[in-house]
């Protein structure tokens, strides 16, 4: 089994403004780009479900230009706010990179 | 195909203060630019530095890179922007770069027409806008109301390139703008002469980040060519390229949605922009649209939530990390007797105490997927609280019954926090939380924006 980690090139995290978080899956090769948009496994129920955020705020596009995956949605916490464990919400992309490819 | 005429802009950096390379600036004078930009705010800092008006960057950073602009503007005779002066852009970060700016004219013995542009606001004003519902939230906003503004130590507004381009006509050599579109610095002069929309707000996109987005990364300088068919981006370094790919990227970084991009007048479409290699260093981009739409500008502000302090310390025993959220909140619970009992408080109304727990779920929450036991776990005490003097009292408590707090495996008194400071609290001064993500539809671009002008050197 592949992990997603082993086929994009940066996996990172980061607010766009104060009040949306954004991940970008960005890939070297256009091959390796297909084969992750290709096989779904980022959809919207699975961010849904790791990121506790409704399917219907989530913002999934593919950047073919830039070979990436692109996903955002509103903060629970806005940045700064008290409780909000990450001001620039760099590290919240852990849990993709165990994501299984076929 | 051979080039029409064009416009060359040239973003001196990411962010003022952050520097560049000195071989660059000289580079792009050479190449005789039409315009020179810098952004120097953002709100990715954070709140408080809108809420307490509080630069990121140091006087010594900014005057580093500004006296080299400076110098290089007066060279060239073209206008300088920087925009989002003092990183918020409130009227007093502007009136500090403004001081700084003057200084280094009579240090550098240069003379220019300098115009400041402020752009904070008033809450009455913004009362009545949103008594008549000119006032809409955008997606992911907070619930306001008529009072939000009065609540804010700060609202500021965002002002478009129509904003630059009346100090342009006017004839700003230099301008300081408080809170600015970073693309609308770059969109103003092009805009003015003529050019597509569509090639100048794209072109503009890419290079407000300045040379991050070439194949270094680092802080430097970023040309763009501008036509009407589209643009061409090469950085200034000769040592960095702009590649098709770092090119498109850009458009991925700190946006919601890569293809749509939002600025006062309009939406930036790039969906089916094409990214073609031109020689080894530059990227040509055409095929973006701008679809003009009613005029919006966006409000920032920022509400006071109280006086923080906070501890730091470790745990190592075992059986303790085992118990560790049992343990937190018995200890919570005598928190909020002692501070109701001191100082009237009630925990979770006017005063909040949090531990983060470095080493178990700290960074993600209740987003955290693994479960795996730590051998050891920071703690970090966070206190709220009304005044200052409050937070550091009830942090002194907490920081001594946390470090007491019994666990039922030893009999006796332990000391169960290791504490790499004395005192272990550590006062953080007033908080803030951003309470705005709002536009105001205003009836003229300009209306929300004030203007100053001044010969300086003269």
């Amino acid at each position: 089994m592949t992990r997603l980690a082993d086929l994009a090139k940066l996996i990172r995290s980061k607010n766009a403004g104060p009040f949306w978080i954004t991940f970008d899956i960005m890939f070297e090769t256009d091959a390796n780009f297909n084969r992750v948009a290709e096989s779904g496994v980022i959809n919207k129920e699975w961010i849904s479900r790791i990121y506790n955020v409704s399917e219907n705020e989530i913002i999934l596009v593919n950047h073919p230009a830039a070979r990436a995956i692109k996903f955002s949605y509103p903060r629970t916490k806005p940045q700064g706010n008290l409780g909000d464990p990450d001001l620039y919400a760099g590290q919240q992309y852990a849990p993709l990179l165990d994501l299984e490819i076929d | 195909m051979v080039m029409t005429e064009h416009m060359k802009i040239y973003a001196a950096t990411g962010a003022l203060g952050m520097g560049f390379l000195d071989s660059s600036l000289e580079r792009a004078v050479d190449w005789s630019p039409h315009m020179i930009g810098c952004d120097a705010g953002s709100t990715d800092s954070g709140p408080t530095h809108l809420g307490a008006s509080l630069p990121k960057m140091s006087d010594a950073a900014i005057r580093r890179d500004l006296a080299r602009l400076l110098t290089a503007r007066d060279k060239l005779g073209v206008p300088l922007i920087i925009g989002s002066c003092g990183t918020s852009g409130t009227d007093e970060g502007v009136d500090w770069m403004r001081r700084i700016t003057e200084e280094l004219a009579r240090e550098l013995d240069i003379s220019f027409r300098l115009t400041m542009i402020y752009t904070e606001q008033k809450p009455e004003r913004l009362e009545k806008a949103w008594n008549e519902g000119n006032i809409h939230a955008l997606p992911g906003a907070p619930e306001i109301s008529a009072e939000t503004f009065r609540e804010c130590s700060h609202v500021v507004a965002m002002a478009g390139a129509e904003v630059f381009q009346k100090a342009l006509e006017d004839g700003a050599d230099v301008i300081l703008a408080g809170r600015a579109s970073d693309t609308a610095i770059y969109a103003a002069l092009p805009l003015m002469r003529g050019y597509s929309a569509g090639p100048v707000w794209h072109c503009a996109k890419t290079i407000e980040c300045g040379a991050v987005c070439s194949t270094k990364m680092r802080a430097d300088g970023m040309m763009g060519f501008i036509d009407n068919d589209g643009f061409t981006i090469e950085p200034a370094a000769l040592d960095a390229a702009a590649t098709p790919l770092g090119i498109a990227s850009h458009t991925l970084y700190e946006n919601a949605d890569p293809f749509l991009i939002v600025e006062p007048s309009g939406v930036l479409n790039t969906r089916d922009a094409t990214y073609k290699p031109l020689g080894n260093r530059s990227t040509r981009v055409e095929g973006m649209s701008f679809e003009p739409k009613p005029y919006t500008i966006k409000l920032e502000g920022a509400v006071p939530t109280g006086y923080q302090t906070v501890a730091v310390g470790g745990v190592r025993d075992p059986l303790i990390i085992k118990q560790m959220e049992r343990w937190q909140s018995e200890m919570m619970a005598q928190f909020a007797e002692r501070a109701l009992e001191l100082f009237g408080l009630t925990l979770g109304e006017d005063l909040h105490i949090e531990i983060k727990n470095y080493g178990q779920n700290a960074v993600m929450g209740s987003d955290e997927v693994v479960t795996a036991e730590p051998h050891e776990v920071g703690l970090l005490f966070i206190v709220t609280a009304p005044t200052q003097k409050m937070a550091n009292d009830i942090t002194r408590f907490v920081v001594h019954l946390a470090s007491h707090w019994p666990i039922p495996e030893w009999d006796g008194f332990i000391s169960g926090i290791a504490f790499p400071f004395s005192p272990p609290e550590i006062d953080r001064g007033q908080t803030y939380r951003f309470a705005l993500n709002h536009v105001i539809v205003p009836e003229d671009p300009l209306e929300l924006f004030r203007f100053e002008t001044v010969e300086v050197g003269a």
